[in-house]
Parts: C-alpha cells; structure tokens; sequence
C-alpha cells in the first residue's frame, strides 16, 4: 500500500496522493464524481448507484467510525476507485469491525488519499464531470493517454448491479415488488419495516413476469449509469403503467418512469451527490432537506401532460418529482431512503402505502 | 411569507455585559438581527446596558438605548418608541427572560407588543425543567431521569432513589451557574443548597449522572411554515460532564456513523418542531459510546454561544436568519449570502474541521479552582479551521495565546507519572495538555480512554501529533518531513525549536474559502483560513475580485479574556469601516467566533487564523497590503508590532518605536523627564531580593507587576516583605525571566485620557474620572464622564500633559494615558498608543467616532480637517458612568477583593442629565441590589478605619443595622454609631459567616490588608457573599458613593430614558 498514485483527469490536471485499499492490477478508468456529505460513507461506498465511478469525498476525515456491515447498502461495493483526503488508521465505533484500508483491499477496490480534494472538487464543479485515471504511473501523460481518457464510456451498467434472481422477504403487509435496477437495502428495510411482503425481482424481468406475482404495488429501484441506457425496460414499464399498479420511483426508477411517459433526461454538469440538497414540494410548499445521488436528469419542459412536477431543487430548480395522473404512481429523484442522509421524506413510503391501500379498495384492474 | 403587515418597529433585546457564559457573541448575533431587520425596512429599536457592543450604535440601530436590562427599563422604553414587535431571542438568556417576565405580565399584549422569535409557551416549555421533560416524553425523545425540587432534602431523596452520582442544574441560570457533581449526600447537600439560592425561582433539577457519554450538539433551524433543517453539528472532545462552553468542540461531529448522526438530526429537528421555535434553536444530546442510547440534556430556544460557533463553523449566519424568521420570512425566502446563488433552506456541507478552544481566567485568578465541571469557568474562546483534526488543534492552542506553539506544555514535563495522571483525573483547564503529556510519555491510548472517557478517535489525533513532534525531534529534517509537519499544523518555529536544523524551502501561503457548501457552488465568500501546501484560493479571489484599491489588513483582538473585551471588537469593526469610507479594500484577520470582526460581511476579506507573527505575516504574504493595522486589537494585535516591522511590513499609525517607547520602561521615564512629567518612582529588578530592596527603598506600600502586562496580569499592592515573597515566586513561576517592575504606590485620584492624535494636533473627547482612588485597576473602577471633581487649572494641566506625550510618542491614531493626582499633584501611571477599553464608551456619550477620526489620522488626514475640533472637547449634555460587572459566582476560591489585577469581565453604563442618575442607572444596570431594610455588615482592614465612620453613618441613616467585627465596631462605636460586633471566623461559632446565612445582612463591606489566599478569613467572608448572592463592596469609595445614590432614593421608574443615537458632539 501507501505507493505514489496519481489521479489524471480528462483535462489533463492531475494529483499526486498515497495510494490505499486495493492495488489495482492495471490502471482504473472511470467517470469521477463527489459527495459533499460529511458522514455515511460506507452506505456510499457500497450504494450501487456508483457503479464503475470514482467516488471523491469532500469532506476530508473518512473511516473515522471504521467499517459497519450492518451499514452497507449493498453486498460489496461497485465503485471504480475511491479518493479521500486522509483515511482513518484508527477508527472509533462500538459496532466498527475494522478499518477501511482492509475493507477496500478485501473488496478489490483501489483508493487514492492525500490529496487536495477540494481542488479537485472544484475542477468538476468548473469543468463538469470528468474521466478519470488513476495510475502509479508518474507525469507527465501524453496527448494519446487523455484522448483514450475522454473517449472512456461508462458501459451500461444497470445489469451488472441488479440481482440475477427475485428474492423474498416476509411480511403481514401489502405485497410489493421491488424492482432492482441496482437496489439500495434500505428501500427494502423501509418497506418490511411498514410490514410489506417484498419480492425484489432482476432489473431484466418483464411486466408480465413482474404482474403475474399479483403485487399491490412496486417500488422502482435506484441505480448507476445513464437511464437512456436502459431503453428494454422502458416498454415495460409502460405495461405497468398501463395496468395501473400503484408506483413508486426512487432516483433511476424515476427516471426510468420518466422516460418511459416521454419524458427526457439529461445529464446535469456535475450531478448532485450529496445528503444536504433541499428540494420543495410544490403541493405543500415545505422544503425538505435530502440525500441525492444522480448525474442525469429529467427534463420539466418534456413532461408529458399526465405527469405533474411536484418535487423541485431549490438551489437549482431541476426536477426532483412527478405525479402521474395516469396511473397511482409517483417519483423522486432523492432518496427518501437516505442512508446515509437525512430522514425527512421517510413519509413518501407512507403516501406509497396509503396509494396501494386506496387503490386495492377501489380494486385495481391488474388483480 | 412575506413580512409580518403590522410590523413597523421592532424592539431589540441586548444581552447586557460580558459576564462569563454569555460573551461577545449576543453582539454578533445582536448586530446580525438588526441589520437583517432594517432589510427589511423595519425600523429597530435596541436596548442593552453594554456601551461597548457594535449592536448599541448609532450605525446599526436607529434607535439605540443604552440602559439597564430590568423590567421598569424596559416598560419605560416601550411605552416611549411603541414598537410593534419584540424580539426575545437574540440577547441570550438575559434577554431571553426579560422577555418572557413582560409577556407573562400581561405587558407585551396590554401595549400591544408581539413577542417575536419565540412564544412565550415555547420559552416555558424550554426553559422549565418539569414541562421540557414532559414535552420530551411528549414527543418519545428520552431525558436523563431527573427531579425538579425546590429544597435540599428532596434533592437528597431522589438521589438516593437514582443513585449517586447526581449532577445539579439551577433553573433560570447563566452557564449553569450554581450547578454541579455531586458524588455523594455530603456534597449534594452543599450542591443543592447553593444551587437553590442562586435560582431565581428557587428551582434546582436533581439527575442521573451521564458522565462519559459524547456530548454532541446540533444548531437547528425552523419557520412558521414548519421547514426545519440543521445548520451543524458539533462534538465535545470532553464528555458529557464537562460544561460545553468550558470543553473544547469539533465541528461537524468527527465520531458518528451515519445512522447515530441520523438519529440525534432526527431528534434535534422532532425537538425545534414539537416546541414550535421560530428562529434557531440549540439542542445538547448526550449519546452512549457503547450503544445507540441517547438523552437529550439541554435546549436553547435562542440563539446561544454555539450558535455564534456554528454560525462561523459553516459560514451560515444563524441570527441574521433568525431575526427574518421572526418578523415572518420562510427559509425558502432567504438568500444565503454565502453563494449568492442558493437559499437560506439548506444544510452547509463542510470540508475542513472546526475545534474551539475556550479561554479561562486562571491565568490571572492563581488562586481560583480550575477543576471544571458543569458550571462554565471560560471568559472566551478561539476557533480553528484547518483540513485535519491536528491542524485546526495546533491552531487552535497557538492561537488561545498560552504561549505555546504545539500542546507540549514545558510545565508539565517536571511531573513524575503519578503527578501526571492524578492532573489529568483533576480535569483542570490544562487536562489535554496533560493527556499530550502522557502520549508523549508511552502511555497509552487505551489506558487514557480510561482515565479521560476522551474518545479514542481524538486520543489518536493527539497521538499523531505527539508522534510528528517526536520524528521532528529525532530524524533529519528532509522537505517530505517539513510538508508533512506544515500540513499537521506545525508553525516554522515550532519546527525549528524541535528539528534544530535549517528549515526547508517555506510551502507558499495558501488558504482555503468557507463557502458552506463543500466547493459544491461556486461562492464568492470572502472567508478564508491557511492550509499549507494545499491549492490557494485566496490570491485568486483577491485578483479576481479587486476593486482596484490599496489594501489594508487589521489584526483583531483575539479571544475574550479579562483584561481585553468586547471593546477591542467594537474598535477593529470600526476601523474596518473608517478604512472602507475611507477608499481602502479592507482584510481582518481574528480568530475569535463571538465577535462581530469575524462576521464575514464585516472587512471585505475574513481570515479566521490565529494570531501569531507567523500566521500574520503568511496573510500578508496573499494580501501584500500597503499596510497593516495593530492599534485597535488589544495587546494581542499591539505583540505582532516587532515582528511584522522586522519583516518590513508597514505599521499604519502610531510607529514601532512610538509603542515600544511607552513600552520600555526605561526609555518612557526618560521621556518623561524631558517633558517634565511626573510619575511614581518606581524600579526594575529580576529577583526576591532585589525586590525587596526596591521596596523598601520607595517605602510601603508598593505596587508590583511584570513589565508587559494585559490587565494587570500577577499585579499588585504588597504592604509588606511577606507580600512580595508570596507573589515574587507567583510571577517567576509564570515567567522566570520577567522583568519585575516596583513603584511606588499613590493612593490619589486616578484620572483616564483617550486622545486622537494626528502628529501635530490632539482632540481629546473628554476626561473620565474614577470613583475609586488609584489602586483599583481601571477596568474594575466605576470610571465617571465628565470628570466632576477637577480644577480647571488641573484640566488644562492634564490636557497639556496628554498633548505632549502624544506628540512625543508620535502617536498617529489612539492612546489612552492614566493618570493619578495625588497631594496636588498629577503623576502619569501609563500611556498606551492604542485603543483603548473606554473607546466605545467615550465614543458613544460624547458622539465623537474616535475611531473613525485615528483611522483617518493613521491615514495622514490633519484633525483639523475633521470637523471635531483639537484640544480638550465640550462636555456633552448627559453625564456618563461606567460600572464594571464581575463574574465571581462562577469562579470559586477567586478573592473579589478589588486591586491593581483586574477581575471584572464586562462593564454597563448609566447615562443621565445628572451623575447621580446616571450612577444609580449604571449601578442598577450592574446588578446592585441593596435592602436596607437589612444589615451592613463592616470588616475592615486598619489604613480603611479612620475613613468608614461618614459610610457606615450614611448607612445608618437609610435605617440599615450596622454590623461590624470587632476593631471595625470599636472605630463606629467610637464615633457615636449603634454597631452590634461580631466575632471573625476563627474567633467563635457564632460568626461572620453564620450571620451572612442568617440573612440579616444585605451588604457588605469588606477590605483587608490581605487575601487572595482562599484559606484567609476574609477571603472566605467574601467567597459567601458571593455564594449567598449579597452585595460585597471592597472599596470604601465604592461604598460611599453607594451610600449617597441610595440616600437620594432615586426610582427606576422616573428616570426618563436617553437615545443615544440621537446624542450629537457638543459643538466648539
């Protein structure tokens, strides 16, 4: 460990750090990010919305509480690297069973620190989003190696995350699907918390195959990588649409949603990631404090008329929610999970529940 | 929401003088809220008895009082502005209660007054132990199992029934004034009893001891509309048991994983919501380090001292927000000035930390107890940023001025292992410097989370620190070292005392922006702090963003202590707005949270790092300023004189050699002597035994001191050869290489002189006299403006004298020059070239911006150019006295025997047409309640006897029974007065003591020739005048000119009060 790394980006800024957690066998390309939350870090490195993304942390003391299975999101981590300014040798925690050093080697994933990540962070924020490289090999990097760094595409990533079998969890509740674009374990710890029976279904299932299991509603999962990506599963989503099955979409769920009633998305500069975004409910006029994570997102001005913008950014006004009026569905671009983040929405999974138990009264037409 | 329609006017709350556990920051906030009503097109109204807050000036208010914070004030200035609108929660605890008393009378709704910020439910629910503890099990959030009582022997069932050990909170007071641990029956028993007494409402809570757990704090935010959100987070390094103010803080909480730091958000925000705040709101937790269990310990429905931290922590300006709130705004509404682009209802991201480090008084207090607990000890505090948790720890202990550079403090190096652990179990002031002590020493982290309950996350950032100064010391110093220790916080001397080698090329300066929001926007902030060998974003700022114009940098003042206040704040802030009217760009650097100087609004650039010639000199590296400003920061900013002109950094203002020449004793006298000025002779020595020769050589009583003292640090009077021994090794202990300087002692009146001068000219505003002879340190002495006692030939003397000295100190700006007129004759004592403590108290009586016209003098404009006239000023219409107020409740075993050492923390002032209204305002202001309905109680030492009988006759009169221990009564009997003796302490069983218990006595007057020491009889007296809450006077002139205010049987009431933002200088 602790070898000289250096971090290229497409625009041919680079920083010198130590490298940590895993030594990668060649050199780590992929798109890189930041999150500007100050804790939950092992629910980032294991939300498998990041898939194949370098994760930088803006706050610069990460691992402080060590490493917390009981915390992860998902079984293993899907990022590409991980970037932090200072790793932490000892960390402090009742439940932590071990540092992060060892849980990144462990997990095949190499990491970057001491660096300046703040400055880094600015030259996403000014540039946008960029690839990156992380390598051992020293400056200076020739014209070739930068040209290969801007080509580098994220391939689609949703089927290297979801799960490859539909999976049980017990509950007294109203039957949800779950459907698993890149899940995070928390949507279904919320729903079993509220008594649901869940069934988490792959990302490549079929509405039929999804409707055939009689679900009372389903819950659209987040995940990684350009919802545009995904164009076989918007069919499908249409189909439950079309059949009325109370719907929720949390972040590419809802984009997915989105794209699906005609909608388009695109990618924002530099996404939001982060647990401290506001986002107004137009209906209600509060504002609620969220945990994000997205690149890309839908635009307002293509919604189509059966959608309703209902959720807003404050500070930058893009799109954080829709209502269908088609069918009992509504989406968010947050996180109404958190995990790590605030608990602010917690309640929309109780306006989903109400949504399935209001329409299981009326008898939905799918039953 | 827009704007509430009826408010026009809006009534301001201060929160009265410095006292410890509510400082500088309730000016910051204070300002804050004014400037964000008058936004919004209100207009303001403020009232607070502190002149030396930027909240009480004409500027910032357009109706100002300076009058005491009681209710018959209060209803007197409501009735006379009628303002629509009361804000209850900006003037901390003081206002926060006034408010409350004149809502729950009925008086705020008679004339028609809201009560803004705050519903007078909402404070109750806060602040009444019994309905916070059912509102809490309202809404499922657990509390410490507790007990209200209102006697001892309650308190002692309970206990009983919860198990020791118990800590005791008092209802309604300030820095949990009164409370404590108590381990056992016997210390309940003496806990409660003086918890009790000291509660306004008689109330104390009993409960269960959480000592250990994490103290984590959250500042949250709500409106009307119910939009709540958290602002910071902060961790105690010191665990619950520890008062927050008195522990040192990181910002955010270092320790939490998500899902703690997720409930405890929770929670904070269930809390703001269920109590119904509008505005901010501090919530304390104490959390289980083994479990997810947690209690809530605290809630403030105010803004508080951790509001101002976090306010400087994140960048978000919680008052400014607060204040918005109230008058009806949502967050939504806000704009958060900070990016400019997003708005106030957000959470700031930060990425760097925060650690406060408070200020204690034991530097000056030798004999007070420095064992804390949960009642707060510190005057002030500093905050650091930095990029680690080292780097904002080294900063923060350089920049508290205990002359240290790392946390090896060379003091603690003498003590052998079990010394070492029993200081670090005494949990004293210096306890995590005796933790480094220990890492140092091998012991380990483990063993010290034992003996500290310190989380072992903050003993490892020690340790890393204790590890860095170790390879600095043994292996070779190669640039990857050097970088490493510049990025761990380590300052070049620091590196160069330990490496003893040649240093490594110097990192280029670098600072990072506080823009709360992690780099995510683009901010144009103007607040930075140093990170070595990181990128710089400040040169570019500053190119990015020039006007254009030569810049300025201005040193602040540092933390609070005694000695040097809030005043210096108020001169630095108005130094930055005469430099800004003036044409120049303007950059401050400080590294205090409370104060207004730091509000990053205030100079057009904040650096917010300590205050040492390296840390200076690395700004002035990024600002390159035409020059620098020292005079206005106290002794703080006047210490960094040499080194920047060494540097060749240009001085504005009163040169170098002018301030060492008022400095240097030797070369001042010789000064003196060439202009004919008289001071009392005095010596030079270094040792006891020259000491003693000097004294006896001037002849007793002497007055004794270090040379370069702040507040008359280790000073005093010694009587005898025994007093100097006792303090000869006090200060050598302290100091080994201190000069020692003996003069004569002149007990005449003491006369004060703040001056502009420009180089040829010199206005004075006026001359401030004080009631108590010289002796009395200045800042503890009721100093009176006109002066009404001197001669005109005397006046015009003075005036001469300050003009020469002036002049030939070349001062360009502000000196400050006391003196004493004994037997005739006037004697100089000091002269500083700089602010002073009584700038804003001179400023704002007469209406003459003296700091404005330095600046402008500093600047090279003639004060004849000025508008304000040279020479002496004419007196102004109303007569101004200035009261200090003390702190002595919170500081056991300190003496509060008044002397050359200062003790007061804070001051108020009395304004009136006459000085007998305006002394009886500034004493009621101050908190002098006396009953003469009960006894004086009279003890004092042999030179006071000739002078008491006219006092104690004075007293008599008001139909006070007289008291006095035996050679005090032998002197009044004497004298024809009624006296019942009472035996000293050490005489009977019957005594001094248990006649104060008794609670037939409701004054005191007590000198003695001695005291200090705790064990003393007379110090002892005093101490439980302080525990009982009665007024002890230590000074007969003090006591005289009680007697004859309360003689003249003045009411609160009848006096008419006076807004000085209308106040305008007396025309030549």
């Amino acid at each position: 460990m602790e070898n000289t790394t250096y971090l290229l980006l497409e625009n041919g800024v680079w920083f010198e750090g130590k490298g940590f957690g895993a030594q990668p066998g060649g050199d780590v390309t992929g798109e890189v990010v930041f999150t500007t939350a100050m804790t939950g870090y092992l629910e980032t490195i294991t939300d498998p919305s990041y898939c194949g993304q370098i994760v930088v942390q803006t706050f610069p003391l990460i691992g402080n509480y060590g490493v917390i299975p009981a915390d992860f999101e998902s079984a293993r981590p899907r990022l590409a690297a991980y970037i932090v300014r200072e790793w932490c040798r000892v960390p402090s925690n009742f439940r932590s069973e071990g540092d992060l050093d060892a849980f990144l080697k462990g997990n095949g994933i190499p990491g970057l620190s001491g660096i300046d990540t703040r400055a880094l962070t600015r030259q996403l924020r000014d540039h946008g989003a960029m690839n990156g490289l992380l390598t051992t090999k020293a400056p200076p990097y020739g014209e070739d190696v930068l040209a290969r760094l801007r080509r580098h595409r994220q391939a689609p990533s949703v089927p290297l995350v979801t799960r490859r079998q539909a999976e049980r969890f017990d509950g007294g509740g109203p039957h949800i699907v779950l459907w698993d674009f890149g899940a995070k374990q928390n949507l279904i710890r919320e729903l079993t918390k509220r008594g649901c029976r869940v069934t988490a279904v792959p990302a490549f299932w079929t509405a039929e195959q999804i409707l055939a299991l009689s679900p009372d509603g389903a819950l659209l999962s987040n995940g990684p990588g350009d919802p545009a990506d995904n164009r076989e599963i918007l069919p499908e989503v249409q189909k439950l649409f079309a059949a009325r099955l109370p719907m929720m979409g949390v972040c590419l769920g809802h984009q997915l949603m989105a794209l699906a009633s005609g909608a388009k998305t695109e990618k924002l500069p530099f996404g939001h990631r982060g647990a401290n975004q506001p986002v107004k409910d137009l209906v209600t006029g509060r504002v609620a404090v969220t945990s994000q994570n997205h690149g890309y997102t839908v635009r307002p001005d293509s919604l189509p008329a059966c959608a309703t913008l209902r959720f807003v950014n404050c500070n930058d006004g893009t799109c954080e929610g829709i209502v269908y009026r088609s069918a009992p569905a509504f989406s968010v671009q947050f996180h109404p999970e958190a995990c790590g983040g605030p608990h602010d929405t917690a309640y929309l999974f109780d306006d989903f529940l109400t949504t399935v138990h209001h329409a299981e009264s009326e008898g939905s037409p799918c039953r | 929401m827009p704007v509430k329609q009826h408010l026009k006017k809006v009534l301001v709350v201060g929160s009265g003088p410095i006292v410890i556990g509510q400082a500088a920051e309730f000016d910051y906030a204070g300002t804050q809220a004014c400037r964000a009503l008058r936004e919004e097109g209100l207009n303001v109204v403020l009232v607070n008895s502190n002149p030396a807050t930027i909240m009480t000036d004409g500027a910032i208010a357009d109706e100002v009082y300076v009058e005491p914070l009681t209710l018959p004030s209060l209803r007197a200035i409501i009735r006379r502005e009628k303002p629509d609108g009361l804000l209850s929660t900006l003037g901390g605890q003081t206002g926060l209660t006034l408010s409350m008393q004149l809502a729950r009378e009925g008086f705020l709704e008679e004339q028609g007054v809201e009560l803004l910020g705050a519903r007078l439910e909402t404070i109750e629910k806060a602040e009444d132990r019994e309905l916070f503890k059912e509102t809490m099990e309202a809404i499922g959030e657990p509390v410490i199992p507790s007990r209200v009582v209102t006697d001892a022997q309650a308190a002692l069932e309970f206990a009983a029934f919860i198990g020791y050990p118990v800590i005791v909170r008092p209802a309604f007071t300030l820095g949990g004034t009164g409370g404590g641990i108590a381990e056992n029956e016997k210390e309940l028993a003496s806990i409660a009893a003086s918890g009790l007494r000291l509660s306004p409402i008689h109330q104390i809570l009993v409960e269960k001891c959480v000592s250990g757990w994490k103290e984590i704090e959250f500042e949250v935010m709500r409106d009307a509309a119910g939009n709540v959100i958290t602002v910071c987070s902060m961790e105690n390094l010191d665990p619950v048991g520890i008062h927050t103010g008195d522990s040192i803080v990181a910002a955010p909480a270092l320790t939490l994983a998500d899902k703690e730091y997720q409930m405890l958000r929770t929670a904070a925000l269930n809390i703001i919501s269920s109590l119904g705040i509008e505005g901010g709101c501090n919530c304390q937790f104490a959390l289980d380090p083994e479990s997810f269990r947690y209690a809530v310990i605290e809630v403030n429905p105010r803004v508080s001292r951790s509001s101002a931290l976090a306010s400087k922590a994140t960048g978000y300006p919680i008052a400014r927000v607060a204040a918005k709130i109230a008058v009806g705004l949502t967050l939504d509404e806000i704009r958060n000035e900070v990016t400019g682009k997003t708005m106030a209802c957000f959470e700031p991201a930060l990425d760097y930390v925060v650690v406060k480090f408070p200020k204690w008084p034991f530097d000056k207090f030798v004999y007070g107890c420095r064992r804390l607990g949960t009642q707060m000890k510190a005057t002030g505090e500093v905050m650091a940023i930095g990029r680690s948790f080292e780097a904002a720890m080294m900063k923060a202990v350089r920049g508290a001025e205990l002359s240290l550079d790392t946390l090896s403090m060379p003091r603690l190096a003498s003590l052998s292992a079990e010394e070492l652990k029993k200081k670090i179990r005494a949990q004293d002031d210096e306890r995590v410097f005796a933790v480094y002590e220990a890492l140092c020493r091998g012991m380990t982290i483990g063993e010290l989370h034992r003996l500290t309950r310190i989380d072992e996350w903050f003993l490892a950032k020690l340790w890393n620190l204790a590890a860095m100064e170790r390879a600095l010391r043994e292996e070779p110093l190669t640039p990857h070292l050097y970088r490493e220790a510049k990025k761990m916080g380590f300052p070049d001397s620091a590196v160069r005392r330990l490496s003893k080698g040649e240093l490594p090329p110097a990192l280029p300066a670098a600072c990072k922006m506080v823009d709360t929001c992690g780099a995510e926007f683009e901010a144009e902030t103007p607040y930075f702090y140093s990170s070595p060998g990181e990128e710089d974003e400040a040169l570019p700022f500053i190119r990015r963003r020039s006007s254009g114009k030569p810049v300025v940098l201005v040193f602040g003042s540092g933390p609070i202590r005694i000695g040097q206040g809030i005043e210096f704040d108020y001169a630095s802030v108005h130094c930055v707005m005469a430099l800004k009217r003036a044409g120049y760009e303007v950059a401050i650097a400080n590294n205090n949270p409370e104060t207004v100087s730091t509000d990053f609004n205030t100079a057009d650039r904040l650096y917010f790092d300590p205050l040492t010639a390296e840390d200076a000199l690395r700004i002035v590296e990024l600002e390159k300023p035409v020059g620098v400003v020292v005079a206005f920061g106290g002794q703080t900013a006047i210490k960094l004189t040499k080194p920047l002109a060494a540097a060749g950094v240009p001085i504005l203002g009163t040169q170098p050699d002018g301030i060492d020449l008022a400095e240097d004793r030797g070369r001042f006298d010789a000064l003196l002597e060439s202009l004919g000025i008289s001071r009392p002779a005095g010596r030079t020595v270094l040792t006891e035994e020259e000491a003693l020769r000097a004294a006896n050589e001037l002849g007793y009583p002497v007055l004794m001191r270090p040379s370069y003292v702040l507040g008359g640090q280790n000073m005093i009077i010694a009587f005898s050869d025994n007093d100097i021994r006792e303090y000869m090794k006090v200060i050598l202990a302290a100091n080994p290489d201190a000069d020692i300087l003996i003069d004569k002692y002149l007990m005449g009146t003491e006369v004060e002189v703040d001056a502009v001068c420009d180089g040829e000219d010199v206005l004075i505003p006026g001359i401030m006299e004080h009631i108590e002879r010289a002796g009395i340190h200045s800042g503890d002495s009721i100093a009176v403006y006109p002066a009404w006692n001197l001669s005109e030939s005397r006046t015009e003397q003075l005036v001469d004298f300050s003009r020469k000295l002036a002049l030939a100190l070349g001062v360009k700006g502000l000196v400050n020059i006391q003196y004493v007129i004994h037997e005739g004759k006037i004697y100089v004592i000091e002269a500083n070239p700089r602010s002073s403590r009584t700038i804003p108290y001179i400023s704002k009586v007469t209406g003459i911006p003296l700091v404005d016209l330095a600046v402008r003098a500093m600047l090279g404009e003639r004060l004849r150019d000025m508008g304000y006239g040279t020479g002496l000023a004419a007196p102004a219409a109303y007569h101004a006295v200035k009261v200090p107020v003390f702190s002595f409740e919170k500081l056991g075993g300190v003496d509060t025997q008044l002397g050359p050492e200062m003790k007061s923390t804070g001051e108020v002032l009395g304004i009136a047409p006459t000085m007998e209204e305006a002394l009886y305002k500034g004493l009621v202001a101050a908190g002098y309640r006396i009953h003469t309905d009960k006894g004086l109680l009279l003890t004092v030492r042999d030179s006071d006897k000739s002078e008491i009988t006219p006092i104690a006759a004075a007293f008599a009169a008001l139909g006070c029974p007289l008291y006095a221990t035996e050679g005090t009564a032998a002197v009044l009997r004497e004298a024809g007065l009624t006296v019942e003796t009472v035996k000293k302490i050490h005489e009977a069983k019957e005594n001094t003591m248990t006649l104060l218990e008794s609670g037939t006595v409701g004054c005191i007057l007590s000198t003695s020739a001695k005291g200090r020491i705790p064990a003393r009889d007379s110090v002892k007296l005093r101490r439980k005048a302080v525990e009982l809450g009665i007024p002890c006077l230590t000074a007969l002139d003090t006591a005289a000119a009680l007697a004859s205010i309360l003689s003249r049987h003045f009411r609160q009431e009848d006096l008419a009060p006076v807004d000085i933002a209308k106040i305008l200088p007396a025309k030549k």
